[in-house]
């Protein structure tokens, strides 16, 4: 049992935004959750996995930036991934940066959704060059939001899709499978630490009694 | 329950005919709006207030004034008065004024203003809102229920042996409300209070507003001013209205696409299943707004946003016409159908709150002082001379 922490179960959520169909970007962020539950399940978890694909949402995120609320299936899906014991968040690269479609989804999530949260980044791109994005551009913005980031984030360029899978890269470096694995273990690792499922469902318990508030 | 109307001034091109209103014309409107909702029998009348375009209602206490003077029954309120960045002085003095002119025919709803650059304009900070909430209204409080005050915070030069006038009318402050949208420590103060609490659930969904109401009535409870389900509440909402549902939408739709605050978002078919806003017949308004007591429980004061997005005057009054004559007396009945035992069915008025202040022997003085003022030296006549 202590190895699970007390409860087992552990929810990871995973939330990407691929165009194509089918998606590289998906793609990565299925294999990412495939290493995570795999060694969550070796270490005595029983898994769910929440896929939210930020494409369904396109003009419900807009909304939601213009009016100040998500509705719908967007509203669920935030509350899926704000309760969710982890996060894996995949994007693919446009313009040097996360796609406007990404950015977005985050700029409308409460400033305090992903606090304390066990992050894995992960992010798609056409050439080897722009993978150091992911920590120029796409860690800072989750340190903001002060989600717990995995050290490990995994950069998949088109290239890398063709590498075999226990093969060195080219360059020395290790392939996009090993990546994988390397980051889900480490994701894998902080959720089962945790207890499961702190979050409180009170969304106003830290609210502070009036009387504090007179005399501060 | 009261049914009413409330007006944010906001200056707006009507998108059907490019015709935009000048200031003077758009402050006119809604006096004869106001007019107009007392003669149909509506409850209430609010203004919110702005120190910003394109909004023209600066200065909600000479608007209501003005109004105490032409209208009979109507109560005369503000959506909302910013408790932030008038000087709390200022605001006790005025809406004691207002109190005795309208012979207590008003209340009025304090809020913070979202609009950060506003805040420097008189001299605050829209990061320190809620501690100006806080600290500026238990001095209001206190300059209304306190003769002569001595008193030091920090956001204001410090009081020493100050008297507010006139003192509120029979000695009895007027009723409060707080709105705020998201923001759980104002309805924590509302709450401490015993104040009532006004969400404005306009741009927002139900789930949201049960939350924020729930929380409210539970603390109302936690500070002893009656049960939870006895809390003073109040709604936002939002309708248009004509005889038949699909004139209504066809009519509303290009307000609604070029509206200030949801324009170019989301369609009307969404907003209208995600927010109060309801567009149709009256029968669908009645449907639609008696239903929200069985999600946030019974409430006093239903407050309907008619006036904005550029619709016509004439267009304004008719809806005033269609909520007096077919809705509310239709919505009465529904409220008073499902209103608890033992839960007042409407805000104070102030003959209950002087009622109520004299049983507990709370009623202040209605006079003070002697004539002279022993700080500047000077009596009445010396002023005059």
């Amino acid at each position: 049992m202590t190895g699970t922490n007390g409860n087992p179960e552990r929810t990871v959520a995973v939330v990407h935004a691929g165009l194509g169909q089918p998606s590289s970007t998906r793609l990565l962020a299925d294999r990412l959750a495939d290493a995570t539950v795999r060694e969550l399940e070796a270490l005595g978890h029983e898994v769910t996995v929440e896929m939210v694909e930020l494409r369904d949402h396109g003009h419900a995120i807009v909304d939601a930036m213009l009016t100040g609320f998500p509705t719908g299936d967007l509203a669920r899906d935030i509350e899926t991934i704000t309760r969710a014991d982890a996060v894996i968040a995949v994007t693919p690269l446009f313009t040097t940066t996360y796609s406007g479609l990404f950015k977005s989804f985050v700029d409308i999530l409460d400033k305090d959704a992903l606090t304390g949260m066990p992050v894995l980044l992960g992010a798609t791109g056409g050439t080897p060059r722009h993978s150091l994005a992911l920590e120029y551009s796409l860690r800072p913005l989750f340190t903001y939001l002060r989600a717990d980031v995995v050290t490990t984030s995994v950069f998949a360029a088109t290239d890398d899709w063709a590498q075999a899978g226990g093969e060195a890269h080219d360059d020395g470096g290790s392939s996009l499978p090993q990546r994988i694995e390397r980051a889900g273990r480490s994701l894998a690792g902080i959720v089962s630490a945790r207890g499961g499922h702190t979050k409180t469902a009170d969304p106003f318990s830290s609210t502070p009694s009036f009387l504090d508030m007179l005399g501060g | 329950m009261q049914f009413g109307i409330f007006s944010v001034s906001d200056v707006t091109t009507d998108p059907t005919t490019g015709h935009t209103p000048d200031d003077t014309e758009r402050v006119r409107a809604m006096l004869t709006i106001a007019k107009h909702a007392d003669e149909a029998g509506l409850d209430v009348f609010a203004t919110g207030e702005h120190h910003n375009p394109p909004f023209v209602a600066s200065s909600p206490t000479t608007m209501l004034g003005y109004l105490a003077g032409v209208t009979k029954n109507i109560t005369l309120s503000t959506a909302t008065t910013l408790i932030t960045t008038n000087d709390p002085v200022r605001i006790a003095e005025e809406y004691a004024m207002l109190q005795v002119i309208s012979d207590g025919r008003m209340d009025l709803m304090m809020g913070r203003g979202n609009t950060g650059p506003v805040y420097p304009w008189f001299g605050q900070d829209i990061r320190q809102g809620i501690p100006l909430a806080i600290e500026n209204y238990a001095l209001v409080r206190r300059l209304w229920t306190e003769d002569v005050v001595d008193w030091e915070g920090k956001f204001r030069t410090p009081l020493q042996g100050f008297t507010a006038t006139p003192r509120p009318l029979d000695g009895v402050p007027p009723f409060v409300w707080h709105g705020s949208i998201r923001s759980p420590e104002i309805a924590e103060q509302a709450a401490y209070y015993g104040d009532g609490f006004l969400h404005n659930n306009i741009f927002w969904p139900m789930s949201h507003t049960k939350q924020m109401v729930a929380f409210y009535r539970q603390r109302f409870e936690h500070y002893g001013h009656g049960r939870a389900d006895q809390a003073i509440v109040g709604l936002g909402g939002q309708a248009f209205m004509r005889k038949n549902s699909q004139d209504a939408w066809n009519e509303f739709r290009p307000y609604f696409d070029n509206a200030p605050v949801y324009g170019h978002g989301p369609s009307m078919e969404d907003f209208t299943r995600d927010t109060p806003l309801t567009v149709g017949s009256p029968q669908q308004v009645i449907d639609r707004y008696g239903s929200f007591i069985d999600d946030v429980g019974y409430y006093q004061r239903q407050l309907f946003l008619v006036d904005h997005a550029g619709l016509p005057l004439k267009t304004v009054l008719e809806q005033i016409d269609i909520l007096g004559s077919e809705v509310v007396p239709e919505l009465r009945k529904i409220a008073d159908a499902k209103r608890p035992e033992g839960v007042p069915a409407n805000p104070p008025t102030h003959a209950e709150r002087v009622a109520a202040a004299r049983a507990a022997g709370e009623t202040g003085a209605t006079h003070v002082g002697d004539g002279g003022d022993e700080y500047t030296g000077k009596r009445a006549e010396e002023v005059l001379s």
